[in-house]
């Protein structure tokens, strides 16, 4: 024990920081806000087009249409409309293909943010000096409004309008949750563990595959799906910019409002956004007892 | 009690002229640690020789590199200078991680794989070394069993659901997986409570009877170390080596004021751990009478004797009364049932120490040695174990001014400048 290197026997078991992302509570209320919020843009987007992009005309219209919003929902008739217009007017099979939609947009930029939030999170574990950047990077990323970030792609040449736009969005959003739970999950790893695994001939590789992964997972997990559920919420705004899913339903609901079935289409919209949300929180629920060590769970 | 005038004592030298120990297991040869930005090195220019088959112990102040040192021989921390030798070859740049792997390590904190079972975290290295599922699994039992919990019960358990004490028995179970010839552990019981420490030391010396590795064991704790090592060696700052030796011979004959300190007052008891009543000449000069000896001969037998105590047997030989003139001269009271009642008996196995404790105790301020059926063998007095003290300490002033000797021959032969063994 050299005066650089701390005195072990000194050291205590470390004790385990609690942490926020673990929490189980989040997804219904999470959903439900992001759904609302969702609604809440598109209608003030909506508007403000219908007041010839004058803001404060376009409250007025916002004002107006939300006094209509009680005797809407509270009406039953709205209701059988309602089903009427799905199962009659669109259709199931027609609904079930935008959740496909939504579900494969969802999937593509989980898939991108998923390689590179791990990717990078093992880079700035393994090297200190890119954790504020890589961080201050992906914090920027979250904070630019949705609206502006699907519209930004459009001008960029190979993608323009379609499907690309939202993906590389969504997945610009989904970086920061993935990688700083995948960081603090590899922060988390108890350092007698790293240094025992060492001890016993496991190189870097196997170390990072054997023991710290598994042992960040959870922590891991979480941030993925605090991203997607946040992703399914966010994928609605991409027909704005010509992309596919459920938002095409909010869509086009918000551009014929207060017009015949355009309070079906929203609500379609809506609801659909927020079962899929719903499904995605069981299925990571599944996931992460099926993939997590019974010796890590609490 | 120390001798500080020695200067000519080289540690090193005495590893190679104590002619009881075995060849070298690993050799570190003038290894040095120094960390970027620093200018003092964590260790410096150390030259080690740790014998097979023994436990070494690596002991001395907070702060002074013992670990450091330990961590150079697996280059958990890569040396800056020097080379380590392993079972004859040198391992200085071989790859790290197969090196590791014939190299066990315990830790304090222990370290368990917390989402692995207790037999995938004892499989581990057995695994990196490719044996088959039905060796490896056979493996696993047995080191559970030789380690004190048993495999059905314990082999599918997590981490978490153990305790302290048994988590470091896996702990050495995981170490001890891939069947390594050398075990390096760093106060591995420093974080357990006193009495499961004890029971786990004895357990994991009986342990290594049977295994007979060669162990480098670091403690800041020089009764553990006492206890603990076949060999110790004291290290001072920069982990330089202050004296390199027995338990016995470094308690009765500490080189120099750090050790001296380093070991505390009570060096002369501790040692009187390493003596077995049996080792010693029993007292003669104790008069001893059997039970139903006429009352005339015991009187005479006691008068011719300088003692002023004299020890009563009943018929089977066993001690069984302390007497004095008083007793003696109450002509009423039998034998069987005058003076005190004998309290102090010792088992020739017993040591010294548990000795003088049972005479310290006893009304006579003796120890009666029995042998396993309580019959006398004879008397233990407090002259005796002065004896032994003055021996044992002259025997180690003897062996270092043979060293002495045997040193200032080698620096004749090697050159003026002494340093004949470095290789740096």
């Amino acid at each position: 024990m050299s005066p650089t290197v701390p005195d072990s026997g000194t050291d205590g078991p470390e004790a385990e920081p609690p942490h926020p992302e673990h929490s189980r509570k989040f997804p219904v209320r999470g959903v439900a806000i992001v759904a609302f919020l969702a609604v809440l843009g598109w209608w003030l987007f909506i508007a403000d087009t219908a007041a010839n992009n004058d803001l404060f005309e376009g409250f007025e219209v916002l004002v107006n249409g939300a006094g209509n919003l009680p005797s809407l929902i509270f009406n039953p008739d709205a209701y059988s409309s309602w089903w009427t217009w799905m199962s009659d007017a669109e259709g199931w099979s027609a609904i079930f293909s935008r959740v496909v939609e939504h579900v494969q947009l969802v999937a593509m930029s989980m898939l991108f943010a998923i390689s590179i939030s791990v990717v990078f999170g093992v880079l700035v574990h393994r090297v200190r000096a890119f954790r504020g950047p890589v961080l201050g990077v992906a914090s920027i990323m979250l904070t630019i409004p949705s609206l502006a970030l699907f519209a930004v792609f459009i001008s960029v040449p190979g993608i323009g309008i379609g499907d690309r736009g939202p993906i590389i969005a969504l997945t610009m959003y989904s970086i920061l949750p993935i990688l700083r739970n995948t960081v603090i999950g590899l922060e988390d790893v108890d350092r007698a563990v790293i240094e025992s695994a060492k001890g016993m001939g496991l190189d870097a590789r196997r170390r990072l595959l054997r023991i710290e992964l598994p042992l960040a997972w959870p922590i891991i997990l979480t941030g993925i799906r605090i991203a997607t559920l946040l992703n399914i919420g966010i994928a609605a705004i991409a027909p704005l910019v010509g992309g596919s899913g459920l938002g095409r339903y909010i869509n086009d609901g918000l551009q014929r409002f207060p017009d015949l079935t355009s309070v079906e289409r929203m609500w379609t919209g809506v609801v659909f956004t927020i079962v899929l949300a719903l499904v995605a929180d069981l299925f990571f629920t599944l996931l992460r007892r099926l993939t997590t060590s019974k010796g890590l769970r609490s | 009690m120390s001798v500080t005038d020695n200067s000519s004592y080289s540690p090193q030298a005495t590893a190679a002229f104590n002619d009881d120990v075995a060849a070298p297991m690993i050799q570190l040869q003038g290894v040095g640690k120094v960390y970027p930005g620093s200018d003092i090195p964590a260790v410096a220019d150390l030259d080690l020789s740790i014998p097979e088959g023994e436990i070494l112990v690596l002991v001395g102040p907070s702060g002074c590199g013992k670990s450091t040192t330990l961590r150079l021989i697996n280059r958990m921390i890569e040396p800056t200078s020097g080379r380590i030798i392993f079972n004859g070859e040198d391992v200085t740049t071989v790859n790290a991680d197969q090196l590791r792997r014939q190299i066990g390590y315990v830790i304090q904190q222990i370290g368990l794989f917390p989402h692995q079972t207790i037999a995938q975290n004892i499989s581990t290295v057995p695994k990196l070394l490719g044996w088959d599922k039905a060796k490896t699994a056979a493996r696993v039992d047995e080191l559970l069993e030789i380690t004190g919990l048993d495999p059905n019960q314990y082999r599918d358990r997590y981490p978490k659901e153990l305790s302290g004490g048994q988590a470091q028995r896996v702990g050495v179970a995981r170490a001890l997986g891939g069947d390594p010839d050398v075990l390096l552990m760093d106060e591995p019981f420093g974080a357990i409570d006193p009495i499961t420490r004890d029971r786990l030391q004895n357990e994991f010396l009986r342990l290594q009877g049977e295994l007979k590795k060669t162990i480098v064991f670091v403690t800041h704790d020089i009764d553990e170390a006492i206890k603990m090592g076949d060999r110790i060696a004291i290290l001072g700052e920069q982990s330089v080596i202050r004296q390199f030796d027995t338990p016995e011979r470094i308690l009765a004959y500490p080189v120099d004021d750090f050790v001296s300190d380093f070991i505390g007052s009570g060096s002369t008891l501790k040692g009187l751990n390493f003596e077995r009543v049996h080792d010693l000449k029993l007292s003669d000069d104790w008069p001893v009478v059997n039970v139903d000896t006429d009352r005339g001969d015991v009187q005479r037998l006691y008068d011719a004797s300088p003692e002023k105590w004299m020890l009563v047997l009943d018929r089977e030989q066993r001690p069984i009364r302390w007497v004095n003139d008083r007793h003696l001269a109450d002509m009423t009271t039998p034998l069987a049932e005058a003076g005190a009642k004998v309290t102090a008996l010792v088992d020739p196995n017993a040591t010294l120490h548990d000795a003088l404790e049972e005479m310290l105790l006893s009304n006579a301020g003796q120890a009666v040695v029995v042998d396993g059926k309580g019959r006398c063998l004879g008397i233990l007095d407090i002259e005796r174990l002065a004896e032994v003290l003055k021996r044992l300490r002259s025997q180690a002033r003897k062996h270092y001014e043979d060293l002495a000797v045997h040193e200032a021959q080698l620096n004749a032969a090697n050159g003026p400048d002494g340093s004949g063994e470095s290789n740096s």
